[in-house]
């Protein structure tokens, strides 16, 4: 092997012959780049199978796509304001029927933020009083628990409507024009607001989404 | 998990349940277990949206939680059972197969819903089925609960774990999550319930103007503050009971496929020598005999008894064995001549026979456990998938490195070992190509390679390449590819949809305005003028893009078959080790 070094040949500790090479035969070039995205294939696939039973699967498959996005479990994301509303965007909406979990069955954290507050001292209260009570009793005290919580939820939202209202009262009140335009004005408003909202929180909330943007920029800079 | 798996799991989570979810889910099956606020915060949502996923996300049955010591509760994906939605269509369509339109409906609401109580599904279901039915018929509510019953009984649903009954007994504040607990014993049995009542018919004409009367009627009926039934009592679609069916059925066909054909041909065979043998003494045997032995032969022979042998004694031990068990329970033959359908009319000897001549056969199906009660037989299910799955692997090179690759991997298959030049030789391929065909293979990871050196310096001219088949990891190579497949197939799907989105709206624009005007009565005319609102190559265009989305849906569908089969035998191989 040491001669085989000395006079200059490629070194290969093997009979290269054994993979399929000829004495003297060029050895191909050292490939430096991924494989193609597409490669040509040298056989070309079977057809699929189609039969009764197929056809009837593939139906299934793409109308489960469709009821899939009618059920109350698809969560859409709330969509980002358009410049122009569009008008065939209101009858786009699709009915989805209302779904209640099943609390007794889920972590309690999961419930929304104020209705674990007022669950607390109540079914506790419930719990103290009956102490013998079945799992019907229970299950009437929580559905109770979860219609009142229903109730104080909807209180609070109007709270906080007619807070927001009094605010855009008080900012009319500085310019008083038409009163048919106050209607749309309030409307923009409100946007106008909830967009600045958005901002900030995006702003403060989370440092490491600036960060990336500075990034971004700094690229763009030295481009 | 791979990251084909994860992209999988993603566009799937996405499908189904909209970005939100699809967020929240993949982080969790990237991340494993995650309390809640941690989940909040590193993908960034709003807390609400999380729980909100999270529910979703625990009502499919697709995240679990856990109490931790300090009362943190840790939500933790399943991620293979992400991947089972893949199959939902499969599901359905095999309860329809099985229970009719009853069955399909009651897993497809099951599937849909994740969850639901009895009561609830019968009702749904009836009102479905009532709706498909001509004006004045309806569905009994009690005919839906006896489908659900026997689903039940055949384990094709089961109940999901419960919440244990109150525990008053423990004091201090309750815990953060419940702990639900199954009763085995309890599984597939359903409540006993009075459901009496009928599907009722949704009216199209009058669906807001009639919501008030609509809304009383059932409070007199039913809601009247009367607890529900079953309350507390879910449940679910049991899939791996599913599973087991599918498999069954694999392996029937694979008997049927190896055994009647290759039983039918030579019978077919040895009547043909008889007949020709007959016909030199036309006088002793007319055609009109010949035609009828014949047939009749062929109706005896052809009617795949093998696999209908196999079929009974898979059916026999479907609830006695487990799914995942690698043999099924001892049958003897008086136990399977006794359970054949009625009218197989086959007798004892003949069925002797032919499980002999199962349990024969190298590809070991059926195995002979004993000799008592006229011999004591097994189907091995892990060999079975062994088998179907080394078929899945042949057929694959075959399709993909042709048909003399296919031979090379055959051979190194059935050799266990083969050095290079044995390779050559035995396949009886020209050197170069045999090499080259090998290379490829090698490469593709289909065939591994031994190294088995002399000395302890590993020199290559001193040490045996042995080249060998490792069929657990090509299975497991080949089932990343089809998750791959499959995640290329929806990708593409929907773009393919997206693409064309301003024109799929425009035609149900269409098709709604056209349902509207005939259901006023409108003219010929003035449909086939809004008919033409869609031009002609605008039709095309549509056409092209239903056929190319039924293709890429039936794609899918078509390699979820193939990741079914390799699944199941890793899973097998994998517990027997």
């Amino acid at each position: 092997m040491a001669g085989n070094k000395g006079r200059g040949r490629a070194a290969y500790t093997f009979n290269i012959e054994a993979v399929g090479f000829s004495r003297g035969e060029k050895l191909p070039d050292v490939v430096l780049k991924p494989p193609p995205l597409f490669p040509d294939t040298d056989y070309k696939p079977v057809p699929l199978k189609t039969g009764e039973g197929e056809d009837y699967v593939l139906a299934l498959k793409q109308e489960l796509r469709e009821t899939v996005k009618r059920m109350p479990y698809f969560v859409e994301t709330p969509e980002e304001k358009q410049d122009i509303e569009r008008y065939s965007k209101r009858y786009m909406k699709v009915y989805k029927e209302e779904w209640i979990p099943d609390w007794r069955r889920l972590p309690r954290e999961l419930m929304a933020r104020k209705k674990c507050k007022k669950a607390g001292p109540k079914s506790k209260k419930a719990k103290d009083t009956g102490k013998g009570t079945s799992l019907t009793n229970t299950a009437d005290v929580l559905k109770k628990i979860e219609e009142l919580e229903k109730r104080g939820d909807g209180e609070k939202s109007d709270e906080e409507n007619e807070e927001k209202e009094g605010s855009k009262e008080k900012s009319k009140e500085g310019d008083e024009e038409e009163d048919d335009n106050a209607a749309e004005q309030e409307e923009y408003d409100e946007e106008e607001q909830e967009e600045e909202n958005d901002y900030i929180n995006s702003y403060f909330e989370d440092g490491d989404d600036f960060g990336a943007d500075s990034d971004d920029n700094m690229d763009e800079a030295t481009y | 998990m791979t990251q084909a798996e994860i992209k999988l799991c993603s566009l799937l989570l996405q499908e189904h349940f909209g970005e939100i979810v699809e967020k929240i889910g993949v982080h969790l099956i990237r991340t494993g277990s995650q309390p809640l606020r941690v989940i909040a915060h590193d993908t960034g949502t709003s807390l609400d949206q999380v729980k909100k996923a999270l529910c979703v996300l625990i009502q499919h049955n697709l995240v679990i939680y856990q109490v931790h010591k300090r009362g943190v509760v840790e939500y933790e994906a399943q991620c293979s059972r992400v991947l089972r939605m893949l199959r939902y269509p499969r599901y359905i369509y095999t309860a329809k197969t099985l229970y009719s339109d009853t069955g399909e409906l009651i897993v497809e609401e099951l599937l849909l819903n994740g969850k639901m109580a009895m009561s609830a599904v019968v009702k749904k279901v009836a009102d479905r089925l009532t709706e498909t039915m001509e004006d004045g018929k309806t569905m009994d509510y009690a005919e839906v609960s006896n489908t659900f019953v026997r689903l039940a009984d055949t384990h094709f649903v089961q109940r999901c774990p419960l919440v244990p009954a109150t525990e008053n007994s423990d004091p201090g504040p309750p815990p953060p999550a419940p702990t639900l607990v199954i009763s085995e014993k309890d599984m597939y049995l359903v409540p006993k319930l009075s459901l009496i009542g009928k599907g009722k018919r949704r009216r199209s004409s009058d669906e807001d103007a009639t919501g008030e009367p609509k809304a009383k009627r059932p409070k007199h009926t039913t809601d009247n503050k009367e607890p529900i039934p079953d309350d507390g009592i879910y449940w679910q679609a049991n899939l791996d009971r599913f599973h087991q069916h599918f498999r069954d059925q694999g392996i029937v066909s694979a008997v049927a496929n190896r055994m009647d054909q290759v039983i039918s041909k030579w019978v077919g065979q040895w009547l043909s020598g008889i007949f020709t043998y007959l016909q030199m003494w036309p006088l002793a045997y007319s055609q009109s005999q010949h035609s009828r032995v014949n047939s009749d032969f062929q109706f005896t022979f052809q009617t795949q008894t093998s696999s209908e042998i196999v079929r009974t004694m898979l059916r026999m031990s479907e609830i006695t064995t487990s799914s995942s068990a690698p043999f099924t329970q001892p049958l003897s033959s008086n136990e399977i001549f006794r359970s054949l359908p009625v009218g197989y009319n086959i007798s004892k000897q003949v069925l002797d026979q032919y499980l002999t001549l199962l349990a024969d056969d190298p590809l070991e199906f059926v195995g002979k456990s004993g000799d008592s009660g006229g011999g004591m037989y097994v189907i091995n299910l892990h060999k079975a998938l062994g088998s179907l799955a080394t078929a899945t692997l042949e057929s694959v090179i075959q399709e993909r490195f042709g048909s003399r690759c296919a031979r090379i991997f055959r051979l190194v298959l059935q050799k266990k070992h083969l050095e290079q030049k044995q390779v050559e030789d035995f396949a009886m391929i020209p050197a170069k190509e045999a090499k080259d065909m090998l290379y490829k293979m090698l490469s593709e990871n289909f065939i591994s390679l031994q190294e088995i050196p002399k000395t302890p310096d590993h020199a290559p001219s001193r040490t045996f390449y042995l080249y060998t088949v490792n069929i657990l990891s090509a299975a497991r190579m080949l089932l990343h590819r089809c998750y791959k497949s499959v995640a290329n197939l929806i990708e593409r799907r929907q773009f393919e949809t997206k693409e064309n989105k301003r024109l799929l709206e425009k035609s149900q624009r269409v098709e709604a305005i056209i349902a509207s005007m005939q259901a006023t009565g409108a003219e010929e005319a003035q449909l086939q003028e809004i008919e033409e609102m869609i031009t002609a190559p605008e039709r095309q265009q549509l056409e092209t893009l239903k056929r190319n989305v039924n293709k890429l849906d039936a794609c899918e569908i078509q390699v979820d078959e193939t990741i079914f089969l390799l699944e199941s035998y890793i899973e097998s191989t994998v517990k027997r080790q």
